[in-house]
């Protein structure tokens, strides 16, 4: 459905269901470079990265440790320690419709880029319009305050209109919305007390409590029992569905992505090397990292059992950075004079795939 | 054949139960049955899969095969050479010189090494203790094993901090694997390490088991990679197995509710894979606080009165396949519908 809708304006024009403003960007991301400065010299975690969140859409990002998925998502919502973290170049902007603006001034857009990281309005747009989920939920609540209070503090803090015994039920019922059982009991119960799904609900619970346009989910379900996995990641499409919120899902798992993104980025030692629509992406991925990670995985569903094919190597060390393409130390297609020389550009080979790699594209990194 | 002169591990009705104490006189007021009467078998040269979620035992399992745990009760025998051991009641001095044969490779290769030992002290500490080797030969023998694992001799002097996690998983297997044992216990070994390093330990834990003739218990949860690794798998579900065939039987023809689930959410990497998702609904039972008959009746979607009150036994429904559930012959169940490979 994806692909129709992407490459079909006139589809949209002949009244689809999906009405046309869901392609509209929410948040842009251009040329996004965190660094972190330390003793050994600086760690480029995120060196370049640009890509836009498409209203009421889920873009997933993949990539091993390291790739700087997650400091990605953590310099969207400032998150970032500092020192020895900064966002030292690009823009991160919220876009807004009229009335979507939560202070009082008025402007299409935010560069959060530009926020100061403990200022009110970034403290305003965090757990508001965009908020997060994180891998580990039992680390991400206070041990310390019953789930119900924890939920209530988020209502309270961004909704200013709302008591004390409103923010209460609404906790209440945003429990009974992520599917948890007696909300009205555990409303009051601790952290501790919840078994790993049922926090991650908790937790999706929090993070919806006041209906965020965008949604960051810092692998959700990694920690969890497939099983459990199977049912936070149909929760959260249906929570999609019902209320409409952009998704930005991270995580290493080619499964989880395949099943939950309309759009993929695939990060390699802080840059994007491949991105394309999911379908695209799976069934015509170009970038040799790409394939490499599709080869090593295997496939339950295969029906003839073979040998992995691993990509050579490690993930290297982030002061050691091969010159040129970071990739080209474990590259099957390694073209020496080529690939050791430059940093290759992100070119479009197809409409709306874009590969960073020199074997589709001369052009170079500027 | 028949008579299991090919086997080399037995496990018979293996209870490991762990005492709940409660209040300052710590009285025992109840146990968690990690392991509640599991049976299996692994024959010389194969890879038993042992897959189940968080809790089910699954891991407590290897633990008491290797006797890291006192089993509660039941019997745990050795095959080798006409001898038989078991392995349940070898006291202290015996244990120490049985482990020779059979070892453990741990999930998390960061917290399994001692990080104030070098590479070389790590793998060779074993031949040490045991007073195999010393010495130059010792150096030579680590070396070796080193190697095999894909190490350099470089290496040997340096610590672990300064190796990446899969580099640091090879050093936890040639460490397993320098004393030269038979069976390998290997507890979640690759779900720790990053997606591109784990297809590389799996090759070559498979290379290891073809050169070194090693046979492996392999405890993960993930379906994908167990089903590439191991020639039957088990199912265990709180504490006990609910289902065992040949992997390829136990993919294409589950027989047990809970296998079928469990299939049906292993997240595929296929966009276009229709989602016909088996919602499993609830959690997993406590194993402190098991329901009766069956464990799985209260999540089981086929449940019928018999599965609350009687205890299905596991039993074989076809040669090789065996299953606990009181409905294994009349269920429908679906498997995994096999797609051409992608692959050449």
């Amino acid at each position: 459905m994806t692909r129709e809708t992407m490459s079909g304006d006139q589809i949209l024009a002949a009244g689809e269901t999906r009405p046309a403003m869901t392609e509209e960007a929410l948040l842009e991301i251009n040329n996004l470079k965190t660094h972190f400065h330390l003793q050994e010299g600086i760690v480029r975690a995120v060196d370049g990265v640009t890509f836009s969140v498409r209203r009421g859409r889920t873009l997933g990002i993949i990539g091993e440790s390291g790739c700087g998925k997650s400091v990605t998502a953590h310099s969207i919502l400032r998150l970032v320690p500092s020192p020895p973290g900064n966002i030292v170049d690009g823009e991160i902007l919220l876009h807004r419709r009229d009335g979507e603006q939560s202070g009082s001034r008025l402007e299409e857009h935010t560069d959060l880029a530009g926020l100061d990281a403990r200022g009110a309005e970034i403290r305003a747009i965090r757990g508001g319009e965009i908020s997060m989920v994180f891998q580990e939920p039992m680390t991400s609540f206070g041990p310390m305050h019953t789930i119900g209070n924890q939920i209530m503090e988020s209502i309270l803090l961004h909704q200013a209109d709302v008591e004390r015994a409103e923010a209460r039920e609404l906790a209440i019922e945003n429990l009974r919305r992520v599917g948890i059982p007696r909300p009205a009991q555990i409303v009051d119960a601790y952290p501790h007390q919840l078994s790993g799904g049922m926090r991650q609900r908790a937790m999706i619970a929090m993070a919806l409590s006041c209906s965020p346009r965008l949604l960051i989910a810092d692998e959700p379900t990694t920690a969890l029992d497939v099983t459990i996995q199977a049912q936070i990641l149909e929760l959260m499409t249906a929570l999609q569905e019902e209320f409409g919120m952009a998704i930005i899902f991270i995580t290493h798992n080619l499964g989880v992505i395949a099943e939950v993104a309309d759009e993929v980025a695939v990060m390699y030692l802080g840059r994007i090397v491949e991105q394309a629509d999911v379908i695209e992406l799976f069934d015509n991925a170009q970038h040799p990292y790409t394939q490499g990670l599709l080869n090593s995985i295997p496939h339950i569903d295969d029906d003839k059992l073979h040998r992995l094919r691993a990509i050579e190597g490690v993930v290297p060390d982030p002061y050691q950075i091969p010159s040129g393409c970071a990739f080209s130390d474990r590259c099957p297609s390694f073209m020496p004079g080529t690939c050791d020389r430059a940093m290759p550009g992100l070119a479009e080979t197809a409409r709306g795939h874009l590969v960073r790699c020199f074997l589709f594209s001369d052009a170079e990194e500027s | 054949m028949a008579d299991g002169s090919d086997l080399l591990l037995e496990v018979n009705d293996l209870k490991m139960h762990f005492p709940i104490q409660k209040g300052v006189l710590r009285r025992t007021t109840g146990y968690v049955k990690a392991v509640d009467g599991v049976s299996l078998s692994i024959k010389k040269g194969e890879t038993l899969g042992l897959v189940g979620e968080s809790g089910c035992g699954k891991t407590t399992t290897g633990r008491c095969i290797v006797r890291v745990y006192q089993p509660t009760a039941g019997e745990i025998i050795y095959h080798d050479e006409g001898e038989s051991v078991h392995i349940d009641r070898l006291d202290r001095q015996e244990l120490k010189v049985f482990r020779r044969n059979m070892q453990m490779i741990f999930q998390d290769p960061f917290s399994s090494l001692n990080p104030r030992m070098t590479v070389l002290e790590l793998v060779g500490e074993p031949l040490l203790a045991h007073g195999i080797a010393r010495g130059q030969e010792l150096e030579d023998r680590v070396a070796e094993m080193v190697a095999a694992v894909g190490l350099r001799v470089e290496h040997l002097p340096r610590y672990p901090h300064s190796f990446s996690g899969g580099q640091r998983q090879r050093i936890g297997i040639a460490r397993a694997l320098v004393q030269g044992p038979r069976l390998v216990v290997c507890d979640e070994p690759v779900s720790a390490l990053d997606v591109s390093v784990q297809s590389q330990v799996v090759n070559l834990l498979q290379d290891l088991q073809k050169d070194l003739d090693l046979t492996y218990l392999f405890v993960a949860h993930d379906m994908s990679v167990v089903r590439q690794i191991s020639n039957r798998i088990a199912v265990m579900y709180v504490g006990k197995l609910v289902e065992v065939a040949e992997s390829e039987e136990l993919l294409r023809n589950p027989k047990h509710p809970y296998s079928e689930t469990l299939l049906s959410a292993v997240p595929r990497p296929n966009p276009h894979h229709a989602m016909q998702r088996l919602n499993l609904e609830g959690e997993p039972a406590d194993p402190a606080n098991a329901p009766s008959g069956c464990v799985f009746h209260p999540r089981c979607r086929y449940m019928e009165d018999v599965c609350t009150t009687d205890v299905p036994e596991l039993t074989e429904l076809r040669p090789g396949h065996h299953v606990a559930c009181h409905f294994a012959d009349q269920l429908e169940l679906q498997g995994i519908a096999y797609v051409e490979s992608g692959q050449s």
